[in-house]
């Protein structure tokens, strides 16, 4: 079996996505968030520029989870729901490459949403330096940063709709996500408790909860600081280990299930 | 040759959360469909029609025994390019129009692109609805998604097409014109599996069929032979003697019905012979003799209460 049939399904999911109005609506919130941090910079006098990128990385972060949280959640779940999987699946396609399809076809997705997003920000940018400076070139590690935590939520929300309905996926993948972010609070918790019980507990925490902190750079990119390479290639390679794993546990939980 | 073939095959549901029970939704299934033969899956809801047939097409799996198609055990993706399948009450991407979900349908075969055009117009034009071909899905109606169903299920022109309940939700016309394209199916050698609660299409368009009652075959085979398993003659007779009616109840396939002296009794092809010669002797007068017709319908209800009997007692 090829690699075209992944390609297929993934290619589909990225069109229902783009047919879906709810997407437009959370693009468009985000790119007047990132235009009205213009006004926020107006007000702000000579932090206008670190203003916009931390409003704008955060807009693009926080719509972007939204749509992967939105759509994520009724990746599996939906197609099951609705019975359209069932004249899906018997063409000559593995439920594997439907999983792997599908993952991809929302990364895509948010891949497009955060190119538009982003070149909202660099225009906004544009607007408010008149000029673009070799630091700006943080904010594109910054933006790469966003689609890879993006992509491990998509990864998250997957592998919870494997099992869960739409709303349990939804929270399960929020409350993964927030407690996710102060990963590294966690860490630091253990360290200086004196607990046993909870010394081990939260290093458990850590290392089997994906960690969402280390992909969070906009206030530094924002005061112009570099960021190292090696960061960047840590972060990739935690991404696709973690990501990687989700979806391989998605497959072989959906490759067991009865379509009822 | 056997192209659909199911062994023993049984499927177990688990019930209930925190006390699991199990419902067997089939029980040793084992039945054979041969090349090119239209064979029909009948039985009331519930009885494991629609289970068979996703287990034939890989969406749940079996508890036990096996079921292959032309030689291949069921699910592999391979089989799927001789196979087509319409599931019962079909759901479509309603983002698509017919044209684009046939498309996207079609890339999963090895077609070029020419020819998934081709098979595309040719199969709308077939399901009647190639005036539709730019319409979102989700402004059809049932019976128009139930024809894309078919549509999407033959679009590769398969050796074997599964459908599940093909004539649900159609008006007359629609039931009529799939029952022309289910008897062309056949004409260019194609073997049709269908099931449906449906009598009278099972009637007109099924080589075969099988009969399923609460996940058990309880009859499988073709109408004219289980309708003549079934036919006899219904006799009305004056009876006298009370021994000789005690022998006609013998006989009898129902109950004797009795009124004013006379007496309607049913009796099989078999057992004519013996009610002519009981007729011969004094205290009993024939008054009529019919040969009577079973419809499928007598037979399937017949089976179901028999089967029923049976697993009561």
């Amino acid at each position: 079996m090829r690699f075209s049939q992944t390609l297929v399904i993934a290619l589909n999911t990225f069109r229902e996505a783009v047919r879906d109005r709810v997407l437009y609506n959370l693009v468009a919130f985000a790119l007047i968030l990132i235009a009205s941090a213009i006004l926020f910079g107006e007000i702000s006098i000579g932090i206008q520029k670190m203003i916009l990128i931390n409003i704008g990385l955060s807009s693009i972060s926080v719509f972007g989870l939204l749509i992967a949280i939105f759509l994520g959640i009724g990746l599996v779940y939906k197609e099951i729901e609705r019975r359209s999987l069932y004249s899906l699946l018997s063409k000559p396609v593995r439920r594997s490459q439907f999983v792997v399809g599908k993952f991809l076809g929302l990364n895509l997705t948010l891949l497009v949403n955060t190119v538009f997003m982003s070149a909202g920000l660099w225009a906004a940018l544009y607007y408010v330096s008149r000029a673009f400076v070799p630091q700006d070139l943080s904010i594109w590690v910054a933006m790469y940063f966003i689609l890879l935590q993006l992509s491990l939520v998509t990864a998250l929300c997957l592998f919870f709709s494997c099992f869960s309905t739409p709303v349990l996926s939804a929270i399960f993948t929020f409350v993964f996500y927030v407690v996710g972010s102060f990963s590294a609070d966690i860490r630091t918790f253990g360290e200086l408790t004196e607990s046993p019980v909870l010394k081990a507990a939260s290093t458990v925490l850590y290392y089997l909860l994906p960690n969402f902190s280390d992909f969070n750079i906009s206030a530094w990119v924002s005061h112009g600081q570099p960021v190292s390479g090696r960061l960047v290639l840590l972060n990739t390679l935690y991404a696709v280990l973690y990501g990687g794993f989700l979806v391989g546990a998605s497959v072989m939980i959906f490759s067991r299930k009865d379509l009822k | 040759m056997s192209v659909i073939a199911t062994n023993d095959l049984s499927k177990d549901y688990r019930l209930g959360f925190w006390r699991e029970r199990t419902f067997r939704a089939l029980d040793r299934l084992s039945l054979q469909v041969e090349r090119g033969e239209v064979f029909g899956f009948l039985g009331p809801n519930g009885a494991g029609k629609t289970t068979t047939l996703k287990i034939l097409t890989g969406l749940i799996f079996p508890t036990a025994g096996t079921a292959t198609i032309l030689g291949r055990p069921v699910g592999e993706p391979e089989t799927f390019l001789q196979v087509g399948y319409l599931p019962e009450n079909p759901y479509f991407y309603d983002y698509l129009t017919p044209q684009e979900l046939l498309d996207y349908f079609a890339r999963f075969y090895r077609m070029t692109a020419p020819e998934r055009r081709r098979r595309r117009d040719v199969v709308l034009e077939q399901v009647g609805i190639s005036e539709f071909r730019h319409l979102a899905l989700r402004k059809f109606s049932k019976g128009m998604l139930q024809r894309i169903g078919i549509a999407q299920a033959i679009l590769h022109n398969p050796e074997i097409v599964l459908l599940d309940e093909p004539m649900s939700g159609l008006d007359p016309v629609g039931r009529r014109e799939v029952r022309q394209l289910i008897l062309q199916l056949k004409t260019a050698g194609k073997t049709v599996f269908f099931s449906t609660h449906i009598l009278s299409d099972a009637e007109a368009l099924c080589d075969r069929v099988a009969i399923l009652n609460r996940g058990k075959l309880v009859g499988v085979g073709r109408i004219a032979e289980l309708l003549q398993q079934q036919s006899g003659y219904e006799a009305v007779l004056e009876c006298a003697a009370p021994d000789l009616l005690a022998q006609l109840k013998l006989l009898a396939a129902q109950d004797v019905v009795g009124s004013g002296g006379q007496y309607r009794v049913e009796v099989s092809e078999e057992k004519l012979r013996r009610l002519l010669d009981l007729c011969r002797q004094d205290g009993l007068r024939l008054i009529s003799l019919n040969p009577v017709r079973f419809s499928l319908e007598d037979l399937f209800v017949g089976m179901l209460q028999e089967s029923d009997h049976r697993n009561v007692s």
